[in-house]
């Protein structure tokens, strides 16, 4: 199945779009490009998921493990999403209150 | 004349897929064709089912390949749809495990949970399904879910 990764660099943020399906297939490479980001000492993350279709708790959980990684070096990691289905999943496991998650990539580069 | 868009009996959809990651999203596909078919069913509900199935699949295909069963491991997959019920079933061959004594992980908003990647899939599928069961099968669980046409209001995971 299709995930698209593509790391960029926006205002002092690396910028990480991914597009596709997030799930137990997919999960392994995401983890591997925050992980990749992480040791090549970029701590301050935005990732975008406008293109992202479903995630589930495969995907949460990687998104778990990387603002720990970046925690140690007082980064962070962002969201942007405006799409309802994908923030409902962010609401309803209570982790809307862990991530910040943007409407738009100039706001989350932003703040 | 009234059209009846929805099955007047249940619709039975039975799938045996191998257990290998890949096919959790054959399952989503499935289960979201499915729920499209009921017009009780808006876009917003589908979308749970196709989050819930994705759960069970992959707790089923966990369980699969930490099996000494491995090599034949099947998931089945099991639909049944009447007007404004759908009921999934997600069987494994995986040995078994007791919903009561899965891990206790803090809640999401304590800095402790950050160290457990795992633990939100069974505790999202109490959130999205109506109805939730765990029957132990020979040599392995069912996960027998039941889902109306809204997701039930008042739950928090915690």
């Amino acid at each position: 199945m299709d995930l698209r990764l593509d790391v960029s660099e926006q205002d002092g943020w690396s910028v990480l779009r991914v597009g596709g399906e997030i799930d137990v297939a997919t999960a392994p490479r995401l983890r591997e490009q925050l992980i990749k980001l992480v040791n090549d000492d970029q701590h301050r993350i935005v990732v975008d998921f406008e293109d992202v279709d479903f995630i589930d708790s495969t995907g949460l959980g990687v998104l778990i493990g990387a603002r720990k990684r970046v925690r140690v070096h007082d980064g962070d990691v962002k969201l942007v999403c405006t799409e309802p289905r994908i923030v409902k999943v962010f609401e309803i496991t209570g982790l809307d209150q862990v991530f910040q998650i943007y409407g738009s990539m100039s706001e989350a580069v932003a703040a | 004349m009234v059209l009846e868009h929805a099955p007047a009996t249940d619709e039975v959809i039975e799938l045996e897929l191998p257990a290998r990651p890949e096919v959790v999203s054959v399952a989503r596909l499935v289960v979201g064709a499915v729920a499209a078919v009921d017009p009780l069913f808006d876009d917003e509900r589908a979308a749970d089912l196709r989050l819930a199935v994705s759960e069970a699949c992959t707790n089923a295909i966990q369980a699969q390949i930490a099996s000494p069963d491995r090599a034949r491991g099947r998931i089945l997959l099991r639909c049944v749809a009447q007007r404004g019920r759908i009921e999934l079933r997600v069987r494994d061959h995986g040995g078994g495990f007791d919903p009561d004594r899965l891990p206790r992980h803090p809640a999401v908003t304590d800095p402790a949970r950050l160290d457990h990647e795992g633990g939100l899939g069974i505790p999202l599928i109490r959130l999205l399904a109506d109805e939730l069961e765990f029957v132990a099968s020979p040599g392995g669980t069912t996960v027998v879910m039941v889902f109306g046409p809204r997701m039930p209001t008042g739950r928090v995971i915690g």
